[in-house]
């Protein structure tokens, strides 16, 4: 409310004082023993609004404003400033004394403080006091709000600002000023301004018919904005779900396709990615701080060899062992996977640990209609598509994997004729492994990183490739990005937990009638 | 005819368990019948004698698992099939007891009204339709076979009939177990949510927490082991016992004899769903507790490596996997928990690795006696 009321003063003064230098007769006020005079002084520069002001405000609510021989200077860590211009005052003076200033004053001066905001260099801090304006619109911050719009240069917040001055516009006495802040709010799509024109559509509350008309247009043009945002935005994060489920996917499509064998400890090398990351975090912050943001690159390569290792480390001490024993291998799977999970655990503490995003990473697309689309998930979803177009490359255009590819069609044929299956296992196994681990970096972005975040993927990414079909590549795809969209538009419809039941129960009956999943490859084999 | 087969049936169950196990079987309703019993009620609490509840607790617990490991082995040591989601069944056949127990427990509750406790917290005016009856003991027994049967029959069929086996069968009943434990614990589906039903009072009129209502379900648990023994061997050692097995090893040469191993497959899955669910009725009244997260994965696998530890295709090693590792897990928990799950990793390693036969194919191979 206090803010409100300076608004209200500041528009008020705002058209009387033209921009000047700042008056050393108000400053001195300021000095003064009278908190009548002290009032006085900060309501004068709060509606001058410009920044020399805001300085001197802000070093008085901080106590740094000083009297030095009749003048007033800032007291700005060593050095002094002048009050009045900003330059520094040398020598600095050697006798001063602070301003103090009691509760009422500090409420006056928060509340000057606050609707200075709207005209501070930062865009950031002006963004942040226009959606504040936005909440408080009201008729008297109608020419505060027009003298920031005049200075206003950024899209965004000219049109929040101009959204609240429409808001004002609702309530004049002018059919024809009204009708043209109806059409203004058109533009939005915030539920808000709906419930604002809503009234409209009523006789009661609005006599005239052609702002009843307009009203209902805006009204329905805001409504289809919303619904085409949130399709999007729906639509948006199932694909970013379905790129996590995809680089689960992918690296257990390899290692099912190549040896037959279930991987449960697949999850785990998710998490093993995750926190190579965040030990990479740590690599950063202690030795490049100045390049901490870009800890997320570097963590792509730890992470894939960190995971493949412990999958080469698998394959060789475990896997081998079990070939033709699928359901123990299972069983053996998930005993390493309790390991790491104890291992996790005992290294970086039961809790959760802390993962920064990078700054370029955060902030995202507004589409507005309060629909955002993250950079994060914007990232990931490229990132997926990027390790699917390598992984794709490696398995159709190397030796590598023209041998991954034999072994999964026929182990004893491609054995024949010369093929080290041995050798080609460990390393489907090693890339499997360190698919899972980049995985894991991309899920470190969005999702918390513990202990036990491998298991909330693994029944997941096991439906992806039982659906898309043993080692098959465009069927994990389909699949994951299939899923994750479907489990999205089930989310909104009819909440998270019936979501994932409905996608399970799905994908149960899916099977019934396709037991080979999407792309089944057509063979003429029997088991057993 | 009916009179024929009945007359058969008594010399083939004890024809079916051999001399030896009939002594062992005779040695533990001894001691679970008579002793173990005696000393927990008639030894004075002081004595070296005295058998505390803490054991006759545990006891019944494990002799529960133990159930469900002879179920789990009935279908994947005989007919191949590994159930990830076992759990599911022993979770229902709690749930479905722990119904009527909750209604037992009457106006007793912390708000004193006609509803569970739960579904005051929940602003529920009624009980829901599938609670109806539930204060009836024999409905609910019925419950918890019919329940556990009806949907492993539903699902057996859908998943047999289209031959899914393997490990994506497992896979499979993996995912139907997680996707009723996200079902359970949601507070709408009208089971307690992630609570579960807890504070029971009676049973059938008896108290939960008296030594004699305990030291009967602890009877009555090994009663019921004793006869999933006997009729489960019955089982395998009969003409369906060796049409599953042959399944097991060959199902494509089972098919191309002419048999369909659809009914086969079905009939082991529901009976061993079915003993499963008893296990959960019988477990839940002695524990005190039944919430979602005995329908969790891990839970489930678990009760995998009871059977391979003691030895999967050997009816008793279940039993013995069952004890063991679970004797081990409350050590553990007790003693070094931070190492309970490296030590659990390691044994499902090692035991898959190293002991394909468990326990019981060790000691059969150390004491030169023929494979099973």
């Amino acid at each position: 409310m206090r803010a409100l009321s300076y608004l209200v003063l500041a528009a008020l003064c705002a058209r009387a004082a033209p921009a000047f230098a700042l008056d050393e007769g108000v400053l001195s006020k300021l000095a003064s023993e009278d908190s009548d005079d002290k009032i006085a002084a900060i309501r004068h520069l709060a509606a001058v609004a410009d920044p020399e002001g805001l300085r001197v405000l802000r070093a008085l609510s901080r106590e740094e404003l000083q009297v030095a021989g009749g003048r007033l200077v800032i007291a700005d860590g060593d050095r002094v400033l002048d009050a009045a211009t900003g330059r520094e005052v040398r020598p600095a003076p050697e006798a001063r004394d602070a301003i103090t200033i009691n509760n009422r004053v500090r409420r006056e001066l928060g509340g000057a403080l606050a609707a200075l905001r709207l005209f501070d260099p930062d865009r950031g801090v002006r963004l942040a006091a226009a959606q504040e304006l936005m909440r408080i619109a009201s008729p008297a911050t109608e020419v505060l709000l027009e003298r920031a719009l005049e200075k206003e240069t950024d899209r965004e917040i000219r049109t929040l600002l101009s959204l609240a001055r429409a808001e004002v516009g609702l309530k004049a006495p002018d059919p024809a000023a009204r009708l043209g802040a109806v059409r203004a709010l058109g533009a939005s799509g915030s539920p808000r301004v709906r419930s604002l024109l809503a009234p409209l559509l009523d006789e009661r509350a609005e006599a005239d018919a052609t702002v009843r008309r307009e009203a209902r247009k805006s009204i329905d043009a805001i409504d289809a904005r919303v619904a085409r945002a949130e399709l999007l935005g729906r639509v948006f994060s199932g694909l970013s779900l379905g790129s996590i489920l995809l680089l689960a996917a992918l690296g257990l499509a390899i290692t099912y396709g190549v040896m037959g064998v279930i991987n449960m400890a697949h999850g785990e090398l998710l998490m093993v990615g995750a926190y190579a990351t965040f030990a990479m975090q740590g690599v950063f912050e202690r030795f490049l701080p100045q390049a901490r943001g870009w800890y997320v690159v570097a963590a792509i390569p730890a992470a894939f060899v960190a995971a493949a290792l412990v999958g080469v480390l698998m394959e060789r001490t475990v896997i081998r062992f079990l070939y033709h024993r699928p359901l123990e291998t299972l069983l053996a799977t998930w005993g390493v996977s309790l390991v790491l999970i104890q291992a996790a655990r005992m290294t970086f503490g039961a809790q959760n640990v802390d993962l920064a995003n990078p700054s370029w990473m955060s902030g995202g697309i507004d589409l507005g209609a309060s629909v955002v689309l993250p950079w994060n998930r914007v990232v990931i979803i490229g990132f997926s598509l990027g390790v699917l177009a390598v992984v794709w490359l490696l398995m159709n255009r190397t030796r590598l994997g023209m041998f991954v590819r034999a072994v999964t069609q026929n182990r004893a044929m491609a054995s024949c004729v010369g093929v080290s299956t041995g050798l080609v296992d460990t390393a489907a196994f090693g890339l499997g492994a360190g698919i899972a681990g980049l995985g894991g970096v991309a899920l470190s972005q969005i999702a918390n990183v513990g202990p036990d975040m491998g298991q909330a993927y693994i029944v997941d990414s096991f439906m992806v490739v039982v659906l898309g079909g043993v080692g098959q590549l465009a069927g994990a795809v389909g699949a994951a990005l299939g899923l994750g969209v479907v489990a999205k538009f089930l989310e909104g419809w009819a909440g998270a937990v019936i979501a994932k039941i409905a996608v399970l129960v799905f994908v149960i009956v899916f099977i019934q009638k396709r037991p080979q999943g999407l792309f089944a490859v057509r063979g003429r084999c029997i088991e057993g | 005819m009916e009179l024929a087969i009945r007359r058969q049936l008594v010399p083939r169950l004890i024809g079916a368990v051999p001399r030896a196990g009939w002594v062992a079987l005779a040695a533990l309703g001894l001691v679970a019948f008579v002793i173990l019993p005696a000393l927990h009620l008639l030894a004075p609490a002081g004595s070296r004698l005295h058998v505390s509840a803490y054991v006759i607790t545990v006891g019944g617990k494990i002799m529960c698992y133990a159930i469900v490991a002879v179920a789990l082995d009935l279908i994947w040591g005989y007919g191949g099939i590994l159930s990830l989601g076992h759990g599911l069944f022993f979770a229902l056949g709690g749930y479905a007891f722990g119904m009527y127990l909750m209604r037992s427990i009457g106006r007793e509750g912390v708000y004193q009204a006609d509803l569970p406790d739960f579904m005051v917290f929940l602003d529920w005016k009624s009980l829901p339709w599938y609670w109806r009856g539930t204060d009836h003991a024999p409905w609910a027994f019925l419950l918890v076979v019919a329940v556990p049967a009806l949907l492993a029959l539903v699902f057996g069929l859908f998943a047999f009939r289209s031959r899914i086996r393997g490990v994506y069968f497992s896979i499979i009943t993996q995912a139907l177990t997680f996707a009723a434990m996200l079902f359970f614990f949601r507070n709408e589906t009208g089971f307690g949510g992630n609570n579960g039903f807890t504070d029971f009072k009676r049973i059938m009129g008896f108290s939960v927490t008296a030594p004699s209502t305990r030291v009967v379900l602890f009877v009555l648990t090994a009663a019921m082991l004793a006869a999933t023994l006997v009729a489960t061997r019955y089982l395998v050692r009969s003409k369906f016992g060796r049409i599953l097995t042959a399944i097991r090893d060959s199902e494509s040469r089972v098919m191309f004899l002419g048999y369909d191993p659809l009914p086969y497959k079905l009939f082991a899955w529901t009976v061993s769903a079915v003993l499963c669910a008893v296990a959960g009725a019988l477990y839940v009244p002695q524990v005190g507790i039944i919430n979602p997260s005995e329908m969790s994965p891990g839970n489930s696998i678990e009760i995998a490596i009871w059977v391979a530890v003691g030895g999967r295709g050997t009816l008793v090693g279940a039993v013995v996997g069952a004890a063991l590792v679970n004797l081990a897990k409350s050590w553990f928990t007790a003693a070094f928990p931070e190492y309970w799950l490296f030590f659990l990793g390691l044994l499902f390693i090692l035991v898959t690795r190293f002991m394909p036969e468990g326990v019981v194919g060790l000691g059969r191979r150390l004491l030169g006696g023929r494979p099973a």
